[in-house]
């Protein structure tokens, strides 16, 4: 995070007068515990919501195509939708339980909401939107109150200009701050983030870390950006067509994935379904084909059986390409193959390499295309490590 | 010109279309946020004065404050008197007559709200209450100076529901449509001329105040709310 830079002049102590005088005093960790099922809809049909899991104080992303159910999730927690059945507390307050029949309405929930397109009140300034919600203070209360946060989020200058009058960065800092400054119990983020540039995004990041850092409640932040995920992620739910998927540390989720579907999310650029065609248990790998081609690779020895059918993702940027045969490489796989073409993408070259019926897409620097001398028609091996083959279940 | 006739129908149009804003926007609200599955029947209803004929809607409301009606009689034991031929009865013909021209502007602005706006609120802490009163009803401020207008220069130009309803009774009920036929009646043209282009000319006033607030907005947000959504 390129924000560490930016100095946080600290905000709000957690013992402020006006909220131990007139609210109760949360506990320090109040986690997040969600059990339901709920039928939504999207452009793709009809999806069953089916989810459990608890999220502690800190970050906890949500990850996942559009359309997995994401967003439905956040508003049933929020209290804008009812889930079909389930339950849901925070802090150890049931906020929804079917089986009891209770539901807290939405705005006695207490749970900061932060939708992708921020929903600043139009006809209100900057400052008269962050004091919106903290109705149960006096005046000046709520003016110092709002200063305060204002000026932590280094908006203060904006703070007589309506949201028309603001950039979109400026926007996202004032629909931040007008949910912080109510201190959520939990804080739901869907995409706050996701139009912004890189160092707008990471000062801001920062910005959310610190008050968490006095605050700690557990916050849900949905993206399906792979980067942001090991950015942000303290732990991190992988939601695919309703359900969970896979949930843990970032790098035990996306660095391996066991399943497809975080493959694709987390940027496997390449996935092919595998035969397995040896095991070395002595030397921990085992032997694929891949597709019905003639390339063999060499991958990490994994749970599988002689004939078994698995699924290995490679990332394209994890591949070599050399214009003759190397020797005297760790590298248990080289391919030889030719390019078919190459698309640039920014500074990347994306190169599709024919390897005997299988095609494979490296990444080189524009730099590697020049000295190599590369384009379509080339013959090139394609080199890859054992290790950066990921095995998944099919 | 008759003065008389001119300030009574002013006078009308003015608490009619005062009332209308504190019927209107409890009527409007519940047309645009309810849920219920026969609500087009109501907003049959609350439309229909834009297209039965007026003597048909002074008719039933002759006979709905008559002294055989409940709500006649009601009246009668209050006050002594029968609503029908006084200006309370007039005023309570306009208000049913002009409802539609107050509600349906309402209910576009209402409707026109971004409903992120009302989740967010809620998110806030705010009842769908108080989201009505600091979100709602300052957005639709277009709407609401769109529906008072109308309803008023609607009820400063009716004449089939006041005939039915007022008669033509001299600073009670005679309005400045009334005065304008009973001028062309006894053939005094030029009379008549002057009152129908004074009402005209405010007619004009009042819808040009319309159009332009729908055209440039106040706050840029949309205003897109004309009477006739």
């Amino acid at each position: 995070m390129g924000g560490g830079a930016m100095a946080i002049k600290t905000i709000i102590p957690t013992s402020s007068p006006s909220t131990s005088s007139n609210e109760p005093v949360h506990p320090i960790s109040a986690d997040l515990e969600v059990r339901i099922r709920k039928r939504y809809l999207n452009p793709e049909g009809s999806f069953h919501l089916n989810v459990h899991f608890r999220a502690l104080a800190g970050f906890t992303i949500l990850f996942g195509a559009s359309g997995a159910g994401k967003t439905t999730l956040l508003d049933c927690i929020a209290g804008l939708t009812d889930p079909d059945e389930g339950r849901i507390a925070v802090g150890g307050e049931v906020l929804y339980d079917a089986e009891k029949k209770r539901k807290v309405a939405a705005w006695k929930r207490r749970i900061g909401y932060v939708h992708q397109d921020l929903a600043l009140f139009p006809h209100l300034t900057a400052e008269e939107n962050v004091a919106y919600g903290l109705r149960t203070l006096s005046a000046p209360q709520r003016k110092k109150r709002s200063r305060e946060m204002l000026e932590s989020f280094r908006i203060d200058h904006l703070r007589d200009r309506r949201p028309s009058q603001i950039s979109g960065g400026e926007r996202q800092r004032v629909a931040l701050a007008r949910a912080l400054v109510t201190e959520p119990r939990a804080l739901l983020l869907d995409e706050p983030l996701a139009a912004l540039d890189r160092p707008t995004k990471s000062s801001l990041v920062s910005d959310l870390r610190n008050w968490n850092q006095i605050h700690r409640v557990p916050i849900l932040y949905v993206t399906h950006d792979g980067e942001e995920v090991f950015a942000l992620g303290d732990e991190v739910i992988v939601l695919d067509a309703g359900r969970i998927v896979a949930q843990g540390q970032p790098h035990e989720v996306m660095r391996a994935p066991r399943l497809e579907t975080v493959a694709h999310l987390s940027g496997f650029e390449n996935i092919f379904d595998a035969t397995v065609l040896a095991l070395h248990e002595d030397r921990g790998t085992m032997a694929c084909r891949l597709g019905s081609g003639e390339v063999e690779l060499e991958t990490p020895l994994v749970r599988a059986e002689v004939g078994s059918r698995m699924r290995v993702g490679v990332r394209a940027g994890d591949l070599l390409l050399a214009t003759e045969n190397p020797h005297g490489l760790s590298a248990r796989n080289i391919l030889p193959g030719t390019i078919r073409r190459l698309v640039q993408r920014d500074v990347i070259i994306s190169a599709l390499v024919d390897c005997g019926g299988t095609e494979f897409e490296v990444h080189v620097t524009l730099a590697a295309r020049d000295a190599l001398q590369l384009g379509p028609g080339k013959a090139v091996w394609v080199v890859v490590k054992t290790h950066s083959c990921h095995l998944m279940g099919m | 010109m008759n003065w008389e006739a001119f300030w009574l129908t002013v006078r009308l149009a003015g608490i009619v279309s005062t009332l209308l804003i504190a019927i209107g926007i409890p009527v409007a609200y519940w047309l645009t946020y309810s849920r219920w599955r026969w609500k087009f029947l109501v907003e049959a209803a609350v439309a229909l004065p834009i297209v039965l004929p007026p003597t048909v809607l002074g008719f039933y409301v002759l006979v709905a404050l008559g002294s055989r009606s409940p709500l006649g009689r009601w009246w009668e034991s209050l006050t002594g008197h029968t609503l029908a031929f006084t200006f309370e009865g007039l005023v309570i013909g306009s208000l049913l007559y002009s409802l539609p021209f107050a509600v349906q502007p309402f209910a576009a602005s209402f409707g026109a709200v971004d409903p992120n706006l009302l989740r967010a609120s809620a998110s806030l802490g705010h009842s769908p209450a108080r989201t009505f009163r600091r979100v709602v009803l300052p957005l639709s401020k277009a709407g609401l100076v769109t529906g008072f207008a109308l309803s008023f220069a609607h009820t400063l130009g009716e004449f089939g529901v006041v005939l039915m309803v007022g008669g033509n009774i001299p600073g009670v009920t005679r309005t400045i449509s009334i005065d304008i036929y009973d001028q062309v009646q006894t053939a005094n043209y030029s009379s008549a001329n002057q009152t129908a282009l004074v009402l005209l000319i405010i007619s004009f006033l009042l819808l040009s105040v319309v159009f332009g607030l729908n055209r440039y907005g106040l706050h840029r947000s949309p205003w897109a709310v004309g009477p006739w959504r």
